[in-house]
């Protein structure tokens, strides 16, 4: 089908954006990748009466490396992220989730910030920004505000973010000596949207874990940090039995969504069998 | 704030300066306007790839750009790519290999495929098949389709 009529407008600072986005509030929509909100407008599944189109803004773009944290530019491309040094040596739990989001020509227009503020249940990066303690930072014409990424996922694609808020840029603590990370996903097709899919975080000293981080997605309304599964393995030296124990504990912390795609039952399992295998596998990868 | 804007783009390599409605997306802009049937709709939501074009370069989903995005941009086709003899070894391995069968899909796979030879090297079959998974083909099974990819892969880089 074919988009709705809308206006458009192309600022060139992102100053105009605030100014857009206060005086339009929830007529406005910004534009950014255009690979979720394009398909929407296509099906009218939405009817903005303005279009902001933030591509040629360059305070959104870039990603940098400074004192210990990363900083990934709203409009960081999928395919730039993907490419990144700085992302490949310091964030390995993203470097290894990107070539699961979506296809190359996807990739190619698709950001970072667009893939966070949008929040679907069974995105990839939102469940990774959850696992490595991200902080996003959001500005509006009232001023700029930083939001842990904790406090961000409402509910299905509800967030902390206001209507005449835009995400700025996602700041990420680059891998700490001694952590490790682990990424799993199952879907029917290669770069389709996720059944069941796990991020691990954790410092590994002999075997024995740490700061303990599971977030699910493919799963809940919401990427979901799992604080039983992750308690479940906190302090313990890796074995069969704690592996059983963390598994056990996922039934408490998530509730999947069933659908045509797979039941609620489905996915639990799913998501308990992927745990197993990443942590056996993030435990093997030192 | 306007539903219409004057743009200025590079379509195969050609000047082109047009006034389009905001929500013209950049494949109704290359048919109806230039004439360029070459890229095709399938789904218009993203799924199918059979849109594909090249902007700046880089492939993307001309059912999910803006043709108003696409101001001062260089805009490449199928038209474009086959006509400047670019991509010639791979249609003749298309063909070859009976990589087509109704053509619909066609375009899209041969300006992703020619994105893979970007890489400069030849790529295993699984990652052919990665690099293909945004495109839908209903006819071919894809099987031919990646013979096609790799035969012109090894004839280009070697074995
Ligand atoms: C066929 C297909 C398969 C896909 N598969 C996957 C997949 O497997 N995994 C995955 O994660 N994604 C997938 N995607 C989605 C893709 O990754 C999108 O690029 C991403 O979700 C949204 O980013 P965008 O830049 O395109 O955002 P847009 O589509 O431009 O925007 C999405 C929403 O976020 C808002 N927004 C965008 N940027 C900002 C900002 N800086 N501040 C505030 N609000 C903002 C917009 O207003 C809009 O509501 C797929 C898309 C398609 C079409
Ligand atoms: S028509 Fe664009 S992806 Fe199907
Ligand atoms: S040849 Fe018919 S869809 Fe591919």
């Amino acid at each position: 089908m074919k988009a709705p009529r809308f206006a458009y407008i192309r600022p060139d600072s992102l100053d105009e954006v605030l100014a857009l986005l206060a005086e339009h509030g929830d007529e406005a929509r910004i534009l950014a990748g255009g690979q979720s909100l394009m398909p929407t407008l296509n099906m009218r599944l939405s009817r903005p009466r303005v279009l902001v189109d933030i591509n040629r803004i360059d305070a959104l773009k870039g990603i940098g490396l400074e004192n210990g944290t990363v900083r990934i530019g709203a409009l960081a491309r999928h395919a730039e992220v993907m490419g990144s040094d700085i992302v490949a040596g310091n964030l390995p739990l993203v470097a290894d989730a990107m070539p699961h989001v979506a296809h190359v020509a996807i990739r190619n227009r698709g950001t970072f910030g667009g893939s966070i503020a949008l929040a679907d249940p069974a995105a990839e990066l939102p469940a990774v920004v959850l696992a490595l303690d991200a902080e996003l930072v959001l500005a509006s014409a009232r001023g700029r505000r930083t939001v842990a990424a904790r406090s961000f996922f409402n509910g299905l694609y509800e967030t902390e973010r206001g209507d005449d808020e835009i995400l700025v840029e996602t700041r990420i603590p680059a891998l700490g000596p001694g952590y490790r990370s682990s990424f799993m996903e199952l879907a029917r097709r290669h770069g389709d949207f996720a059944l069941a899919g796990v991020c691990c975080h954790a410092r590994v000293d002999g075997g024995v874990l740490s700061d303990v981080r599971l977030a699910y997605f493919g799963s809940d309304d919401r990427p979901r940090l799992a604080a039983g599964a992750s308690a479940a393995a906190e302090g313990k030296a890796w074995s069969g039995d704690v592996k059983e124990a963390v598994k056990d504990a996922l039934g408490g912390d998530l509730d999947p969504i069933g659908n045509f795609h797979a039941s609620a039952a489905t996915r639990l399992h799913l998501a308990r069998v992927l745990t197993g295998r990443a942590l056996d596998r993030m435990v093997a990868s030192g | 704030m306007e539903e219409f804007a004057d743009i200025e783009l590079t379509v195969n390599g050609e000047k082109i300066a047009k006034r389009v409605e905001a929500r013209q997306h950049l494949v109704d802009f290359l048919r109806i306007e230039l004439g360029l049937t070459g890229s095709h709709l399938g789904c218009e939501h993203g799924v199918c790839g059979a849109c594909t074009v090249r902007v700046d370069g880089q492939i993307v989903r001309g059912c999910l750009m803006l043709a108003i995005q696409a101001d001062g941009a260089d805009v490449w086709t199928i038209e474009g790519v086959s006509d400047t003899g670019e991509i010639e070894d791979l249609q003749e391995a298309f063909i070859a290999r009976n990589a087509l069968q109704c053509g619909y899909c066609t375009p899209g796979m041969l300006l992703t495929a020619a994105e893979m030879m970007e890489a400069g090297r030849k790529m295993s079959r699984t990652e052919i098949r990665e690099f293909l998974s945004g495109n839908y083909c209903r006819c071919t099974g894809y099987h031919a389709i990646v013979d096609a990819v790799e035969t012109t892969m090894e004839s280009r880089f070697g074995g």
